[in-house]
């Protein structure tokens, strides 16, 4: 399929996420053979819908960013609800560390924070619903892995948050360690990497264990709650986020061990490499921002310029960073306009002062001792 | 004078194929196929342009990967270690055992809700009503939910076991707990699966019995009473040869085999050592569980470490995941040689008399609630919480439909039957188990075998109370590890399909047999 030929206006995406269709030679584009590929296209969608949804993986779509722009919406995939991650707000408009990239993005790219179709996906759907061409972006607390990268078939452009495997237990179980945890009834989130991290562990350490699969965190916070499973497992955050939620978090504890290394990080498919330097470098410019001390605050004061190069680069009123992306001049500064640098959007959704109360940690500013760290905009 | 000339030459033309009624359905159904295949060739040629863009190829190699991931309810031996393959089995199998349970299970609620619809008291055939309609009416997957919401949020936790909060129920054989129901096992020793083939016998007896009654019955009108001689046929002959094979295994003395770095050559030897020992108890071996109960006696302190069976004992027991382990003396050597062979080096393997038989012909394992650590119920057969919602939710679920086609069988027979059984003098219980049931099977049957294949295909909503059946395993964890969405769900698809077609062949075969014979 030819698809670069055909005008951004002819290009039909999908519902079902399927790429199908016909040879068609692009070059000879009159209205006829247009009409035809439309007729030939409604087929499509109608056979897409028969097949099975994800039975297909689909052609990596090159061009995301022209579909993205046509559409007028990024659908930017995201969890079910984990307050502090992603969870709609009181008056139902998506919140979180995660949904901020996804906002950061569409206001970068479109010029619109609010231009986000939010798609909730489960620990299980998610990566069907990224090869597939059902979201264009997945920041959803995902881990990047070698298997996912390759196998997969995706580009993880970045680390958001340095999180790890952790396990929480009631108090009254009266435990302090992992490694107490023999014979243990343990709800794990199914479809993440959490349950090969956890037969690891468990292996390793010579204790025996009864796995309960269970589909979403609502779920697990419930069976946890209802006694049916000893400890609850997940990365610390999302422990951190699940027993905010809680009316009682301080019948909880997490225990001190963390059992793997989980670098959390937003995702896109392979193939598209110009879309995937977008949401890197998005990303990039909010840490790049809290480096150079660009705040929500300065924002607008530093955007007319500074004697600084690098923030004259970032907010575009030096330099050409924003037409090599194929974006306007203000692509950053937008996009730092959604919540600030990276230290306010921690800060704002799971900082210490939120419910969910994580410390920077791993994620402070490399300067600061962390791993937080985002190359030049040279 | 006639002539004979030849008929005409009928020359063939193309338009025949459309307007020549000979031709024309072969041409009709040509035309349908080659569409078909079109449809068909365009929809797979499309799969395999999105592979090669994706870059992805189509291949089942996966299925022999380890799968590094475990899963809680497994009726083969399958760890972390085993490969994807395995756990689609272990899915397999799980997919299995619920759908037979809730046959079962719904033929039986079914079968009575059916006939309690049509009693005469006005109360139970509306409550029977009332059963169905509510029943059938809400989708199966809420009541799933629902039943396993119930089941952990109702029942005691296992930590009030431990501290008397709450009880076994049934003379403290069984556990009704949160996190499922255990019920007492039986353990057979090397000899007990003897007794198996002597109750087979015996249930054959019963029916001989039986036949000879019916054929008095028939020659004299006097059925003589078969009560004495039915218990005497199934009774007599398991309990000698119980006590039998019990005089056998009970003289078969036991040892422990024991690995480690220091030599333990005793049961002395165990109760001086200062580090705590792990007991490798091998699931249904009498042995193991006589071993179990042995070093219990002697009030040794050891840590119970359960495996999958004896050849799994063995394995854990080389690779020093645990330090003790029992077995038959005729068979100790061997056992030595085997882990000896595999473990590292400057452990020794020695194994010692220890004093104990392997019991009775029948070992019965109770739970118990363990006493140190995380509480948790040690012994007997474990049924899942989440197999227990899933079973239940899908036998009342399909019940609800069982019963309403028992009663359209029932309403089916003729009423005449019913009134010239009266007539005769029958009651309305053997009316209905003698007269009426046997003529409506003929129309209860066919629909009956739809709804065990709805209750097939509707197991693999388990994921929802995270019940491992293949839908879990196969199409859940491996489909999301491998990232193999086609094959996984194609093979997913191959294994529901079959499953279904066996039962319903199986069905209609039953049926062809049972159905009334026209000539």
């Amino acid at each position: 399929m030819n698809w670069h030929t055909i005008g951004p206006t002819e290009r039909v995406t999908h519902a079902g996420g399927m790429k199908m269709g016909t040879n068609v030679p692009g070059s000879r584009c009159s209205t006829q053979r247009m009409y035809q590929e439309e007729v030939i296209m409604n087929k499509s969608v109608f056979f897409g819908a028969l097949t099975v949804a994800g039975l297909a993986a689909v052609a990596a779509s090159a061009g995301t960013l022209d579909d993205v722009k046509a559409r007028g919406k990024l659908n930017c995939g995201v969890s079910t609800g984990l307050v502090g991650f992603a969870a709609p707000d009181a008056s139902g408009r998506w919140a979180g560390f995660d949904v901020t990239i996804c906002r950061a993005v569409a206001a970068a790219v479109l010029g619109d924070q609010d231009a986000v179709e939010f798609v909730p996906t489960t620990g299980k759907t998610r990566f069907t619903a990224l090869a597939s061409g059902e979201v264009d972006l997945l920041a959803r607390n995902t881990t990047w892995t070698l298997s996912r990268d390759v196998d997969l078939k995706f580009t993880f452009i970045g680390v958001n948050y340095y999180d790890g495997q952790g396990f929480m237990a009631p108090k009254a179980l009266g435990i302090s360690s992992a490694k107490e945890l023999d014979g243990a009834t343990v709800c794990i989130q199914t479809g993440t990497t959490t349950e090969l991290n956890l037969a690891d562990f468990f292996r390793a350490n010579n204790i025996s264990y009864e796995p309960v699969p269970i589909e979403t965190n609502a779920e697990a916070q419930q069976q946890y709650l209802a006694g049916a499973c000893d400890v609850f497992t997940t990365d610390a955050s999302g422990l951190a986020a699940t027993r905010a939620a809680f009316e009682s978090p301080g019948d909880h504890v997490l225990l001190p061990e963390i059992i793997s290394k989980e670098p959390l990080g937003p995702l896109v498919r392979h193939g598209d490499n110009e879309w995937g330097d977008i949401v890197r470098w998005t990303l990039n410019a909010l840490i790049s921002a809290e480096e150079l001390g660009i705040t929500s605050a300065n924002l607008a004061e530093l955007s007319a310029g500074t004697n600084n190069p690098e923030v004259n680069r970032i907010l575009g009123s030096e330099g050409n960073m924003g037409e090599m992306l194929g974006l306007d001049a203000a692509w950053a500064a937008r996009a730092i306009a959604v919540g600030g640098n990276y230290a306010e959007v921690f800060e704002t959704n799971i900082g210490e002062n939120t419910p969910i109360g994580l410390s920077r940690g791993l994620n402070a500013l490399w300067t600061d001792g962390g791993l937080i760290y985002s190359p030049p905009f040279r | 004078m006639t002539t004979l000339t030849d008929p005409p030459q009928e020359s063939f033309r193309l338009s025949m194929l459309l307007y020549d009624s000979r031709y024309r359905s072969m041409t009709i159904q040509v035309i349908v196929m080659i569409l078909f295949m079109l449809g068909a060739a365009w929809l797979i040629n499309n799969v395999i342009i999105n592979f090669a863009d994706a870059g992805k190829t189509f291949s089942f190699g996966f299925l022999g990967q380890s799968a590094d991931y475990d899963i809680s309810q497994r009726l083969i031996e399958y760890s972390s270690v085993s490969t994807h393959g395995r756990a689609a089995v272990v899915g397999v199998l799980n997919t299995l055992l619920v759908a037979v349970m809730g046959c079962i299970a719904a033929t039986v609620i079914g079968v009575f809700v059916g006939i309690l619809r049509l009693s005469n008291n006005w109360i139970v055939s509306r409550l029977a009503a009332v059963y169905v309609e509510s029943l059938r009416n809400v989708p199966v997957l809420l009541w799933i939910v629902l039943t396993m919401a119930i089941v952990a949020e109702a029942l005691p936790t296992p930590i009030m076991f431990r501290g008397g909060e709450a009880t076994m129920s049934l003379f403290d054989t069984v556990v009704v707990s949160n996190r499922g129901i255990f019920i007492p096992r039986l353990v057979p020793s090397s000899y007990g699966l003897l007794l198996i083939p002597v109750i087979i016998a015996s249930l054959f007896g019963l029916r001989l019995l039986g036949k000879r009654a019916n054929r008095i019955q028939e020659k004299t009108g006097n059925r003589p009473s078969t009560l004495l001689a039915s218990i005497g046929i199934v009774v007599v002959p398991a309990v000698v040869v119980f006590f039998g094979l019990s005089a056998i295994s009970s003289n078969n003395q036991q040892v422990f085999v024991t690995s480690g770095v220091g030599e333990i050559g005793s049961v002395s030897d165990l109760a001086e050592s200062e580090k705590r020992i792990s007991y490798c108890h091998a699931s249904g071996s009498a042995a193991s569980l006589n071993g179990l109960r042995h070093l219990e006696e002697l009030g040794i302190t050891f840590k119970r470490k359960n495996y999958f069976n004896i050849s799994a004992a063995e394995t854990a027991l080389a690779t020093g995941k645990c330090g003790l382990m029992a077995t038959s003396q005729s068979g100790s050597e061997q056992v030595v040689q085997r882990v000896s062979s595999q473990v590292k080096d400057g452990v020794i393997v020695s194994s010692f008399a220890g004093e104990f038989t392997e019991g009775r012909a029948m070992e019965i394992e109770f739970p118990v609630v363990t006493q140190k650590g995380i509480a948790k119920f040690e012994g007997g057969t474990h049924l899942r919480n989440s197999l227990i919602a899933l079973w239940l939710a899908l036998s009342l679920y399909t019940a609800a439909f069982i019963a309403e086609i028992v009663r359209a069988g029932i309403l089916a027979v003729s009423h005449g039957q019913t009134e010239a059984a009266n007539a005769l003098g029958l009651r309305s219980g053997k009316t209905l188990r003698l007269v009426v049931l046997p003529q409506a099977m003929r129309v209860i049957f066919p629909p009956l075998i739809s709804q065990y294949l709805n209750l097939t295909k509707n197991s693999s909503l388990a994921i929802a109370v995270g019940y491992m059946d293949v839908t879990g395993t196969l199409g859940g964890i491996t489909l999301n590890q491998t990232g193999r969405e086609m094959e996984t769900l194609l093979l997913l698809m191959a294994v529901y399909l079959v499953i279904s077609l066996t039962v319903s062949t199986a069905m209609n075969a039953y049926n062809e047999r049972t159905k009334l014979k026209e000539r």
